[in-house]
């Protein structure tokens, strides 16, 4: 990361966590905040309620009413913007740096005084529900919506952060009201901002917009552990197409674990870099073993893999788009043999020096615009702390070869996993 | 507190791109380079075109160009398909080829340090593919694949019928990655030869642009470019003119088993080059980017609660790229999402935009160049932007000025040319049986 200046780490008297640091290469500024809450603390009844409920903070406050909050970001150059993942949800805005109060101004409000009108939670259950069939159109949906629920029973990690559609057709405003006044406090939130300002004035500015916010008990959350694996499971999609798709997926630990580096050197090795940024691209795998087996094999179009940092442990998936000519079957079975290779010797020291320069490089290209560098600070702190991501390459480049077999004997075994298949029904269009 | 008096923002104007901060320069065999230094940046982002594309395809041959493009990285005289991908890879570097209609792109990134290796391999993959016949078959089936993806894709097919609707008998009928039946019939002959004729450093043009020093970048260019030359190469045919549409035209797709359709409705647009095309992108972005995407996100999103995406787009280009409305709503919803765009594109033409939207379009427009120009992606997109459509180098320092210079007037008469509610295509893909 380009290291302009420190990061201020501190932490108002409401509990609201503040993380500044200055980056003076352009006059931007991008401001995030993080909340503690994601579909990882949904129930049943209830899955999705946390997305929604970030869809209604754009729905307006008292102070900034529905459609002035989008005009007064847009007609400044500003662009906003707001995700919700397992275990957190986020907002951002970056603007021009001499406009950026406004962010300030409008997140602290609206972490407090939206208003959830009844009109506007029943216009955004058919958007949501509209956003949920368009992911449906996609058969990698749906399969991976099959496998998430087969490998998660207990825990919350259990279904789709888009929520299961019984859920968004009954939830009732209250509901939702309730999660929005329950999670949305500053003790559950990080705020992170880089860019051009001053960290001294911008953390007086930070006082005196967040610091009069109410104080005010985060949630205690405890999330229910998951069991481990009976076996291996199989999952079954059916639907219209020509293209079997397969999904394969180990229980990896999480973020903060020591092993999570280590499978990240492993993955590198397998399906190839990527990177933990969601808005960061990646680079090509076409010399990572699975795509040599798979794809230079002619099995499969195409594979990937990854893990997500995420607070609990999550999953280790490979995703593969098998080839029309050939069944999901043989497909697995090229990709069994594949793996057996890391589970029977090291990785060559060539490959795990390979890994880490592509995190270097990875890492640097996720590091450069203000936007990126503030969703790192936030990010980090959702499952573990800022010394997680100051320490990320470091740590890495510690990961050793033996090590990284260790990890695949223990994480990769076929009786921890869940295969799924998409098995493609063959009906064509009728244009 | 919105109707708080505001201006237009002013920005340094010296911070953005201009003749002080790009070095422009040109090879002998006719390679233009750009270059704007950036060291606050570990990495070096490049890019460009050749002025070749899928204009050069035919029905039978849809798909061609793009397949040629792609196939670069495959293998050269002198370096296997492995060993490109290990020497990029192992570095943590990127280098992909795609094609329009009218140019052939690249686009690279690396660490600084590595900037002479990637540009090594671009030029030989440029110059030298060697198209194996058994690189190209497996490439051949990947793609193969991913059109029959294509096939199941309701944006996909809803973009295919409205091309068919408003580009009839013009070459931008045709998919540039081609069709199942064609990219079938494709073999590595016909890209080697695709190659020799169309392929010259003549008009190529490539943009570097991060941490390192100008003088050292078209150094490095030169060094892997500068010797390339070809002879008897071909040009692209010249593009037709377009028949426009003169009535609705209307194309449905049925898919089984979908749950959301997807809409498009629109024309063909203006050019890139046109005297209009600003005040069309100032006016698209009134008509559906604006905020939560304008006045058709306002209308079909945010108070009919049919979409979760309702937006507009002008594409502009080296011809009559399309201007369209999209969304994606559920099938019973179809013809009532189709009645609010109609009715809103009806507005767009018939009235002038408001004295307020078009100062605040005017602002966002302006305002959103620091960030745009932030990355080194941004700007090196923004280099080769200036040169393809000859806009100057100065285009950026001058662009404040040309967008708050539109008028309402303007933005009128373009929407009037362009977005005629009597001669629009209406492109559907949806489930079967939307009943």
């Amino acid at each position: 990361m380009t290291s302009e200046s420190r990061v201020l780490h501190t932490r108002l008297q409401n509990g609201l966590q503040v993380r500044l640091k200055e980056a003076h290469n352009a006059p931007l500024i991008s401001t995030w905040i993080w909340y503690r809450v994601g579909s990882r603390n949904e129930l049943p009844g209830q899955t999705g309620i946390s997305h929604w409920v970030e869809h209604m903070q754009f729905k307006g406050t008292p102070e900034f009413p529905p459609g002035v909050l989008d005009r007064l970001i847009a007609r400044d150059g500003g662009v906003w913007n707001a995700f919700t993942w397992l275990d957190w949800t986020a907002y951002y805005e970056t603007l021009p740096a001499d406009r950026a109060e406004i962010a300030l101004r409008l997140e602290a409000d609206r972490m407090f005084s939206s208003l959830f009108t009844p009109k506007e939670v029943e216009a955004e259950r058919t958007v949501i529900i509209s956003e949920r069939q368009g992911h449906e159109n996609e058969p990698t949906f749906r399969l991976a919506e099959e496998v998430q629920a087969a490998t998660f029973r207990v825990h919350g990690y259990h279904h789709e952060v888009i929520g299961d559609m019984v859920d968004l057709q009954r939830m009732t405003r209250d509901e939702l009201f309730q999660h929005y006044r329950k999670h949305y406090v500053p003790a559950n939130a990080v705020l992170s901002i880089v860019g051009d300002f001053k960290t001294r004035s911008m953390l007086q500015q930070v006082r005196k917009i967040f610091g009069t916010l109410p104080k005010q008990t985060a949630p205690n959350f405890q999330s229910r552990t998951e069991p481990a694996p009976q076996g291996e499971k199989i999952v079954n999609v059916e639907g219209p197409g020509e293209t079997p798709f397969i999904k394969i997926v180990y229980p990896a630990p999480e973020a903060a674990a020591d092993d999570f580096m280590t499978l990240a050197v492993l993955d590198s090795v397998l399906a190839g870099a990527s990177s933990f940024n969601f808005f960061s691209g990646g680079i090509s795998n076409k010399t990572s073993r699975l795509y040599k087996t798979l794809v230079e094999g002619e099995f499969a179009a195409s594979v990937s893999g990854g893990l997500a940092a995420t607070i609990d442990p999550y999953l280790y998936t490979f995703h593969i788009t098998v080839r029309p000519d050939k069944s999901v079957e043989q497909t697995l079975a090229a990709f069994d043999s594949e793996l057996s290779r890391v589970l029977d010797s090291p990785i060559a020291a060539t490959e795990l020096e390979k890994a880490i320069k592509q995190a270097r490089a990875l890492f640097a290209y996720s590091s450069e615009s203000v936007t990126n560098q503030a969703f790192w600070l936030g990010f980090s702190e959702m499952f573990a702390d800022g010394v997680w991501f100051e320490t990320y390459l470091e740590r890495l480049e510690q990961v050793t070869r033996e090590q990284v077999l260790a990890c695949a004997r223990a994480y990769l075994l076929p009786s921890r996993r869940v295969v799924g298949f998409y098995r493609p029904t063959k009906v064509g269009s009728n244009g | 507190m919105a109707n708080q008096k505001f201006s237009l923002p002013r920005l340094d104007l010296s911070a953005l791109p201009g003749p002080e901060t790009i070095q422009r320069g040109s090879l002998e065999n006719g390679i233009t380079i750009l270059v704007r230094e950036n060291f606050a940046s570990p990495s070096v982002v490049l890019s460009g075109y050749l002025p070749v594309g899928s204009l050069a395809d035919t029905e039978p041959t849809a798909g061609l160009a793009y397949l040629t493009a792609i196939a670069l990285t495959r293998g050269t005289r002198t370096r296997t398909f492995t060993e490109i991908f290990e020497a990029l890879e192992s570095i943590g570097a990127s280098l992909a080829f795609s094609a329009g209609s009218h140019t052939i792109s690249f686009h690279g990134k690396s660490l600084s340090e590595d900037l002479p290796l990637v540009l090594e391999i671009l030029g030989d993959t440029l110059a030298n593919p060697s198209f194996p016949k058994s690189e190209v078959e497996r490439l051949k089936a990947q793609h193969l694949t991913s059109l029959t993806i294509r096939e199941q894709d309701t944006g996909a097919q809803a973009e295919l019928a409205f091309d068919s609707l408003v580009y009839a008998g013009h070459p931008y009928q045709l998919p540039t990655d081609g069709t199942l039946e064609s990219v079938a019939g494709l073999q590595s002959t016909d890209m080697r030869r695709f190659h020799r004729h169309y392929f010259s450093p003549k008009g190529m043009v490539i943009s570097v642009v991060g941490g390192i020093e100008a003088a050292k970048a078209v150094d490095l260019v030169s060094g892997s470019l500068g010797d390339w030359v070809t002879s008897g190469t071909l040009e692209l045919p010249p593009l037709p003119s377009l028949k426009r549409l003169k009535s609705v035209r209307r194309k449905v797709i049925r898919l089984a088993g979908k749950q959301q359709s997807d809409i498009i409705l629109g024309a063909a647009g203006p050019r890139r080059q046109d005297e209009d095309f600003l005040a069309a992108a100032l006016g698209n972005n009134i008509l559906g980017r604006f905020g939560t995407m304008g006045r058709i996100g306002e209308s079909v999103r945010e108070s009919a609660g049919l979409a979760y995406y309702a937006y507009s787009l002008v594409a502009g280009g080296l011809g009559p790229g399309p201007w369209q409305v999209i969304a994606g709503v559920n099938p019973r919803d179809e013809e009532r999402a189709i009645e609010l765009i109609l009715k809103e594109i009806g507005r767009f033409v018939e009235s002038r935009v408001s004295k307020a939207e078009l100062l605040e379009n005017q602002a966002n427009l302006i305002g959103r160049l620091p960030m745009q120009l932030e990355s080194n992606e941004g700007v090196a997109g923004a280099l080769t932007h200036i040169e393809r459509y000859n806009l100057g180098m100065d285009y950026y320092q001058r662009y404040p000025e040309i967008i708050s210079s539109i008028t309402r007037e303007q933005i009128r008469g373009t929407a009037e040319r362009y977005l005629n509610p009597a001669r629009l295509a209406i492109a559907i893909a949806g489930p079967e049986d939307p009943a």
